[in-house]
């Protein structure tokens, strides 16, 4: 049994003008350890499906199981990295990051709940900025505090919703290179969600495209055989990686080009002649 | 250099920025384009109000003159040339006694001021010395278990002031106390929100007078078996009831429109109600609900006068509304004057209140 399934997920939002479809025919499994990306174009429905994984949201049909138990609302042993940091601005980096070991170690004293942060936040060196507010952080350092929140829940999954897209490219380097150190440490399960192909080859073991929605779903997967740890540098120059980059993208692309063709509605023009025609 | 960051600090805080200019002034440590921005800030200020004093100077003066003129004309037509041109002479004169009964001149009321200054500290004198004199025999009389005997003089203007304070404070935390929490349950559950809309919808515009017959209908027979003297009640109450709309409406507004990735966070991390409520939303929504206790305490201040006047409570409202009755020839500057200081305290409270949402509020620009 998988880490994490998805089965036949389906998922619309009614609205006025009647029903979006967002989600149709999603299958995933996730094996304890992996790192899966998926990659899609913005708009198609990554944060609808990040939010039925950590279960801020129901499908409307399919179910979603995490180690083989259906997904009820939210759990600890999910974590989030959220697209925009979602900090609590009137908290310290210290607090923010407290209200999260807090929920995961309920019960303990003020003084372990204190060393418990200080440790998460030691681990994306954030120690000098431990008694800022967010606003005084820069943005990948604000990243870096939501990354410490969610492994401060002692998740056994982390789920990173485009974590790296609001950065630039340097601090996006570096953080993911922090991102995987910590995931190596402890193995855990990850699953990324990004629009950055690079980024996905360079951090996962298997990368799955999100056709484009309306009716997102899952394309075939791509395997990544790359060595750990991964060298941007070299990395460029290994035809395995140069192969499987090109195949991903030829198939984003068509995919892409699909959608144009799709979208070529007929529209119906009224028949409108000017009132004050002059014959 | 360092104390002087602190000082700039501080008044931009309380909204009062302009001092840190005015010391620079004095320090010389101003350039060019500071000097302009402070000429702009002070003379231009200064320049405005020497206008404005000398607008109601002129503007008092012709009043003067066109109440005097009638009052001669209408002395001529009743009782003839004599009694016209006594009067002439004795408006001329100055005399107290005829004067033209109008505005007042920005001299008069600087007057009135002072006398009302000096009726104050006659008046605690007074009290000093009936405190004293009766020292002696309300010691005993607590000793017996009666009541001490206390001062019945008529209040000064500054006790006026300080007993208008206390209701509008008074009034002010009434309004905070059930303004708040009930804004509070009404932005969480969009139940509660549907059944009191009607509510706040129609009793929002409803003006203080109404409010004070409305709270006097209650609180008279509530208190009916009590001695004591209910006017305060009735007016702080009443003062509460009318400027707390302000609150409810933007406490409710506040917590409902709690950013969603916060209320998202709140799921992940799994807080609890509690938790949720006190961690995410109240912060969340507190420089709302400071901008409607803003509003809230600029309200209160301003129907107090009204009720305070019809409630016959003491305080500012009570004065100005005596001092009307009065009639007296320098009663109409004596209302200017409780014009100003209600003027002035309004806009000191309106910066008190600013100073503790800059205090409170997350996303301040400049912290101390």
């Amino acid at each position: 049994m998988a880490y994490l399934e998805l089965n036949n997920i389906y998922k619309s939002y009614n609205q006025a003008d009647g029903e979006t479809e967002v989600l149709s025919n999603i299958n995933l499994k996730i094996e304890e350890g992996e790192f899966v990306a998926i990659v899609g174009f913005t708009g198609s429905g990554k944060t609808t499906l990040v939010n039925l994984i950590n279960g801020l949201i129901k499908p409307t049909s399919g179910e979603v199981l995490f180690k083989g138990e259906p997904v009820v609302g939210t759990s600890h042993e999910r974590g989030v990295i959220f697209q925009n940091y979602s900090l609590l601005p009137w908290l310290t980096v210290e607090q923010n990051v407290l209200m999260a070991v807090k929920e995961a170690f309920p019960k303990r004293e003020k003084a372990v709940w204190k060393r418990k942060a200080a440790h998460y936040i030691d681990m994306v060196s954030l120690t000098p900025a431990i008694n800022k507010l967010p606003k005084e952080l820069s943005g990948g350092m604000r990243q870096r505090v939501a990354v410490a929140r969610a492994l401060a829940m002692k998740p056994d999954m982390i789920i990173m919703d485009e974590p790296l897209g609001a950065l630039d490219a340097l601090t996006r380097g570096n953080l993911q290179d922090q991102i995987l150190n910590i995931w190596g440490k402890d193995k855990r399960t990850a699953l990324l969600i990004t629009n950055d192909v690079d980024e996905g080859i360079y951090m996962a073991d298997r990368i799955i495209p999100l056709r484009p929605g309306p009716n997102a779903t899952l394309g075939p997967e791509f395997k990544i055989d790359l060595e750990r740890p991964r060298d941007k540098t070299e990395m460029n120059d290994n035809p395995n990686f140069k192969k499987t980059r090109n195949a991903i993208i030829e198939y984003l692309m068509d995919i892409g080009e699909e959608r144009k063709s799709e979208s070529t509605q007929e529209f119906v023009l009224p028949e409108l002649t000017p009132k004050d025609f002059v014959k | 250099m360092k104390a002087s960051l602190t000082l700039g600090k501080v008044t931009n805080f309380i909204g009062l920025g302009f001092f840190t200019t005015l010391k620079d002034l004095f320090t010389g440590k101003l350039e060019k384009e500071e000097l302009k921005s402070f000429l702009r800030k002070t003379i231009v200020p200064l320049a405005s109000i020497l206008l404005f004093i000398g607008l109601w100077h002129l503007g008092a003066k012709s009043l003067y003159n066109i109440e005097a003129d009638f009052k001669i004309e209408k002395a001529l037509e009743d009782q003839g040339q004599a009694a016209a041109d006594a009067l002439k002479a004795c408006i001329a004169s100055g005399d107290s006694s005829c004067q033209p009964n109008t505005l007042p001149s920005p001299s008069q009321v600087w007057d009135s001021f002072q006398s009302l200054l000096r009726d104050h500290n006659i008046i605690s004198a007074d009290k000093a010395a009936f405190a004293e004199k009766t020292a002696a025999l309300n010691a005993k009389r607590i000793a017996e278990g009666k009541d001490a005997i206390t001062y019945t003089g008529r209040p000064s203007f500054v006790d006026q002031i300080f007993r208008s304070l206390q209701t509008v404070f008074a009034g002010f935390l009434l309004a905070l106390l059930i303004a708040v929490p009930l804004g509070i349950f009404i932005g969480l559950s969009p139940t509660l929100k549907s059944a009191f809309n009607w509510f706040i919808q129609i009793f929002k515009p409803v003006s203080p007078v109404v409010w004070y017959l409305l709270v006097f209908m209650i609180v008279k027979t509530l208190l009916i078996d009590s001695s004591e003297d209910s006017s305060f009640t009735i007016s702080f109450i009443s003062v509460g009831l009318c400027s707390m709309w302000a609150t409810l409406v933007n406490t409710a507004m506040g917590v409902s429109t709690v950013d969603k990735d916060y209320i998202n966070v709140a799921k992940v991390l799994k807080l609890g109600t509690f938790q949720k409520i006190f961690k995410v939303v109240l912060p969340s929504s507190l420089p709302l609900i400071f901008t409607g206790l803003k509003i809230t305490l600029s309200v209160a201040w301003m129907v107090l006068i009204a009720i305070e006047l019809l409630a016959q409570s003491p305080g500012l409202g009570l004065f100005v509304w005596e001092e009307f009755q009065n009639g007296a020839n320098d009663s109409n500057a004596k209302i200017i004057v409780a014009m100003f200081v209600i003027g002035i305290i309004g806009f000191l409270l309106d910066r008190l209140m600013l100073t503790i949402q800059n205090w409170v509020s997350f996303d301040k620009t400049d912290a101390i």
